[in-house]
């Protein structure tokens, strides 16, 4: 049996996305060392509903790090204290008995709030609809091996593509802004043989939706530092490459207008 | 009566040929005039939805995720097997099919494997083509590894999130689709009932997750692409909101489900370490190609593990099958572990684990070669128990992993309901008894890139004059209050324990009688028993909260009022089968050394259930396998 924990936790509480926020102050004793932070919010929740209240709504779903739907801010820390590690990997055993521990939803105005600490992240499915994909309808693809990949183009396609689209990245950023995101996946593709074709239309439409809804990146890095899956503040300079000279390619003559 | 499996006739390597040949088309021009629904966005839902929209059909994808990209596809580690052959090692699509037939022993029908055997080459050359960053060699080409026993290296990965970059590749090319109007798409929403008119599937109904609106949707198919049913054990390797209900509230209208008791145990995962733990973490089989697995001989050992000396350790998997050791399939491994830890020999703190140890590897190859094939499997066990597994040997358990069972369908996929299919996981057909590791990934995109997209015009063709059930028609009416109803009772039932305390204790019933093994005692015991807990759960159950915006107890409520009807469904499947064959061990039938016997003379059937109505048991319909390519033997890994 682990060691226990008795936590004190600020909770945001909203009823929904119009309601007006608060935090609220709840008791967390005896909070196994062992246990997630998302099993944390788990007991919680338990000893809530025993006590006839609402529970606290947290988005959380594969609990291994993987699928992207877990993220809260952990006292102002996006997925908190642990470096490379998403909301459902952190463990109690880096608290101690005692603390305070704030929890509040990922703070940026392009992921509304819908209830407590879930958020709308929909606008990152937006950048990629404009053009995060390799047009392969099926049916027409080669055999695989008829386009040999460099391994290191194919490790670093693939350092990018393990983006699990958290959001982290915007809920660090101080301008909320999607860079890191949206160029890890401009990278990913971009730097293939297999995405050459489409390279600079695609960086093009992607930021210029991106800047739909986000704000603008001026280098702070905090995105990297708060990534759970530590992606490099690198494969933004090549999405800026990218996106610079597509200015140039895609310009189009006065009667394509 | 269960119909007509549709296998054509042929020689094996044909059928499918000859199949798409016969099937029916749909004219390009008609295609538009097609509403085709698919439920589910894992890699068989995006990837059907995305080919429907590349064909020209209108598309309506729903998914009860903020995102499709968050399906539980993503999560899977290991790989994708394809016959390839890239290694020049001897293997064919043949030796695919032979392998997955034998290893899911022999319960699966012969010609879907065999196309899907035949299908896995394209799915890598189409996810190579979309940008799928597999793992290469330096001189540019693919790379592969042998997984799960397997005898060749037929397995493609990338890194060890080969699920997450197959599923984004599907995901992106359904993304495409969206974005040229072809398919529209619905998050957050959750199908809670598929609407039957005039003995054809003509819409479901569902649930906005955000603002509990219950809404009607009218197409001319709907294909089901939702997973498995793991999490009715409560404790598995499947994300949190994974549940049997699509395919439940299915098989209610009339589609029969088949094989419920075949589930997968995986061998490696963390054991579980209190009683407020929600999942269980898979660590990738491809860890017992290093690893040693062993228990101390003696139950009361107080010694640390690296105090005990080679003589009291006992290498069970190696002493027992000296030509296989710790690569045994998945089936066999878990049992023997079971086996170990019921004699009292598990170690750990709940002693419930088994030592999986990496030193004489270290010793062998350097602690950094073993960081460079795991290290980041080694990192995640270390973040979750807080224990270095480079000094102290990990402690693995096995958990549920996979479903092999769910709804029946035809060669062409389609459900006992006309106009319905079932995809992925969700459907019963490819695997048999036991899945073989990097087989699930292939049979999702199989189903979805390669062979939905040419049966479902078969069926649609002679359809072109048959307009869409309008959603005031009474069948949607009455489906949409069905909804509305049941939502209301979940709150209204006003009890003491909340949806969770349920299913905790339901996995637990699952978990001792239906699950590593089975006996008939214990399964009749487990049907008394979930029903008692059942009549707790409608009578007792608190949901606070309202219906009206996002309330995860009420769709876990659902959730779960599903599993206990499935749970009981699975004891009696596995009551009924009074053999032993891969995932499904009844005590009652094994070998003198201990291994599943099977009994072809009388079970070498799939057996799919016909609801009959609540509280009353289903009627059992037998689909004969017919075996004409592969010789049924006992599965022997001595």
């Amino acid at each position: 049996m682990s060691n226990t924990l008795n936590l004190t936790l600020n909770i945001w509480r909203q009823d929904g996305p119009n309601g007006p926020g608060r935090f609220e102050t709840y008791k967390a004793p005896g909070i196994p060392e062992d246990a997630s932070f998302l099993e944390m919010l788990d007991l919680v929740n338990e000893a809530l509903i025993a006590e006839g209240k609402v529970p606290i709504e947290f988005p959380h779903d594969c609990r291994e790090g993987i699928c992207g739907t877990c993220g809260v801010m952990i006292n102002g820390r996006a997925h908190g204290p642990e470096r490379g590690t998403a909301t459902c990997q952190l463990h109690m055993r880096k608290f101690s008995d005692g603390d305070t521990i704030d929890v509040e939803p990922w703070r940026a105005a392009a992921f509304p709030v819908i209830r407590d600490l879930v958020v709308d992240r929909s606008p990152l499915d937006a950048i990629i609809e404009a053009g995060g994909y390799i047009s392969a309808p099926t049916g027409t693809a080669q055999d695989a091996n008829e386009t040999p990949i460099p391994k290191e183009v194919a490790d670093s396609a693939m350092d990018a593509a393990a983006c699990i689209g958290c959001g982290a990245c915007v809920a660090a950023c101080p301008n909320s802004a999607a860079q890191l995101f949206t160029a890890a996946k401009v990278w990913h593709l971009n730097s293939l043989p297999q995405g050459q074709p489409e390279r600079y239309r695609r960086a093009q439409n992607m930021v210029e939706t991106m800047e739909l809804y986000f704000g603008s990146c001026t280098n702070h890095g905090e995105c990297s530092e708060a990534c759970p899956k530590e992606i490099s503040q690198d494969f933004i300079a090549y999405l800026n490459r990218d996106h610079m000279k597509a200015k140039i390619f895609n310009r189009k003559l006065a009667s394509q207008r | 009566m269960l119909p007509d499996a549709k296998i054509p006739a042929g020689p094996m390597a044909e059928k499918w040929d000859n199949h798409k040949f016969d099937m029916k088309l749909v004219n390009p021009a008609n295609k538009r005039r097609f509403k085709i629904i698919v439920v589910g966005s894992g890699l068989a839902g995006s990837s059907a939805a995305a080919t429907f929209g590349e064909l020209g059909y209108q598309v309506e994808l729903f998914t009860f995720h903020d995102s499709p990209r968050r399906a539980h596809s993503i999560a899977a580690q290991g790989g994708i097997n394809a016959a390839k052959n890239y290694r020049n090692d001897g293997d064919s699509v043949y030796r695919l099919f032979y392998d997955t037939v034998k290893g899911g022993d022999y319960r699966a029908r012969e010609a879907n494997v065999y196309r899907l055997a035949q299908v896995s080459v394209n799915i890598i050359d189409q996810m190579a083509a979309q940008g799928v960053p597999f793992a290469r060699e330096y001189g540019g080409l693919l790379d592969n590894r042998s997984f799960g026993g397997a005898q060749v290296s037929r397995t493609f990965y990338a890194r060890g999130q080969t699920g997450q970059q197959l599923l984004l590749g599907a995901y992106q090319q359904m993304m495409r689709q969206v974005h040229l109007g072809k398919i529209k798409l619905h998050t957050k929403k959750e199908m809670l009932d598929v609407v039957v008119k005039d003995g054809e599937a003509c819409g479901i109904v569902t649930r906005d997750l955000v603002t509990g609106q219950v809404e009607a949707h009218s197409g001319h198919a709907v294909v089901l692409a939702t997973g498995g049913y793991g999490n009715v054990f409560y404790l598995s390797t499947n994300a949190m909101a994974c549940n049997v209900t699509a395919a439940w509230r299915a098989h209610r209208k009339g589609a029969y489900f088949a094989n419920p008791c075949y589930t997968q145990i995986h061998p490696t995962c963390i054991p579980a370490s209190d009683e407020f733990q929600s999942k269980l973490t898979l660590m990738s089989e491809s860890l017992r190609n290093d690893g040693r697995i062993w228990v101390p001989r003696n139950p009361d050992e107080t010694r640390s593990a690296d105090q005990i000396p080679e003589a009291d350790r006992y290498y069970f998997l190696e002493e027992k099958y000296p030509a296989f050791g710790n690569l045994v399939p998945r089936d066999v491994a878990s049992r023997n572990a079971k086996t170990v830890v019921d004699q009292g020999l598990g170690v750990g703190p709940l002693k419930n684990g088994v030592y999986l140890d990496f030193v004489d590897a270290i010793n062998r190859d350097s602690a950094e070669v073993i960081e460079e094939k795991y290290g980041n499997l080694l990192q995640m066990y270390e973040r979750i128990t807080g224990e270095d597994p480079y000094k102290t040997p990990m402690r693995i358990y096995p958990a549920t992993h996979y479903t092999m069972g769910g709804l029946w369908v035809d060669y062409n996929l389609m459900t006992t309901i006309p106009g319905l299919y079932a995809a992925g996981e969700a459907n019963f057909s490819d695997h048999g008894a036991n899945r073989l590791g990097a087989s699930a990934l292939m049979q999702g995109l199989a189903d979805g890139y390669f062979v939905l997209p040419y049966t479902i015009g078969d069926y649609l063709a002679p359809r072109l004059q048959k307009k869409l059930v309008d959603t005031d028609d009474e069948v949607f009416t009455q489906a949409v209050a069905g909804v509305q109803d049941q939502t209301a009772r979940f709150i209204g039932i006003g009890g003491t324990r909340s949806p969770d305390h349920f299913h905790r204790e339901l996995g637990k019933l699952v978990w001792d009688y239906i699950g590593m093994a089975r006996n008939a005692t214990g399964l009749e015991k487990a049907i008394s028993e979930i029903k008692a807990l059942k009549d707790e759960f409608w009578a007792d159950l608190r949901v606070l909260g309202t219906a009206d915006s996002l309330n995860s107890s009420l769709e876990k409520a659902g959730r779960i009022a599903d599993f206990f009807e499935l749970a009981e469904l699975m004891a009696r499947d596995a009551l009924d089968r009074r053999e032993s064959c891969g995932g499904h061990f009844r005590e009652e039938s094994q070998t003198d050394e201990g291994e599943a016997l099977r009994d072809d003379e009388n079970f070498a059937h799939v057996s799919a259930w016909e609801w009959n109505g609540t509280d009353q048991p289903q009627t059992k319909h037998a689909e004969q396998l017919v075996f004409d390519e592969v010789h049924l033997t006992q599965r022997s890994y001595k």
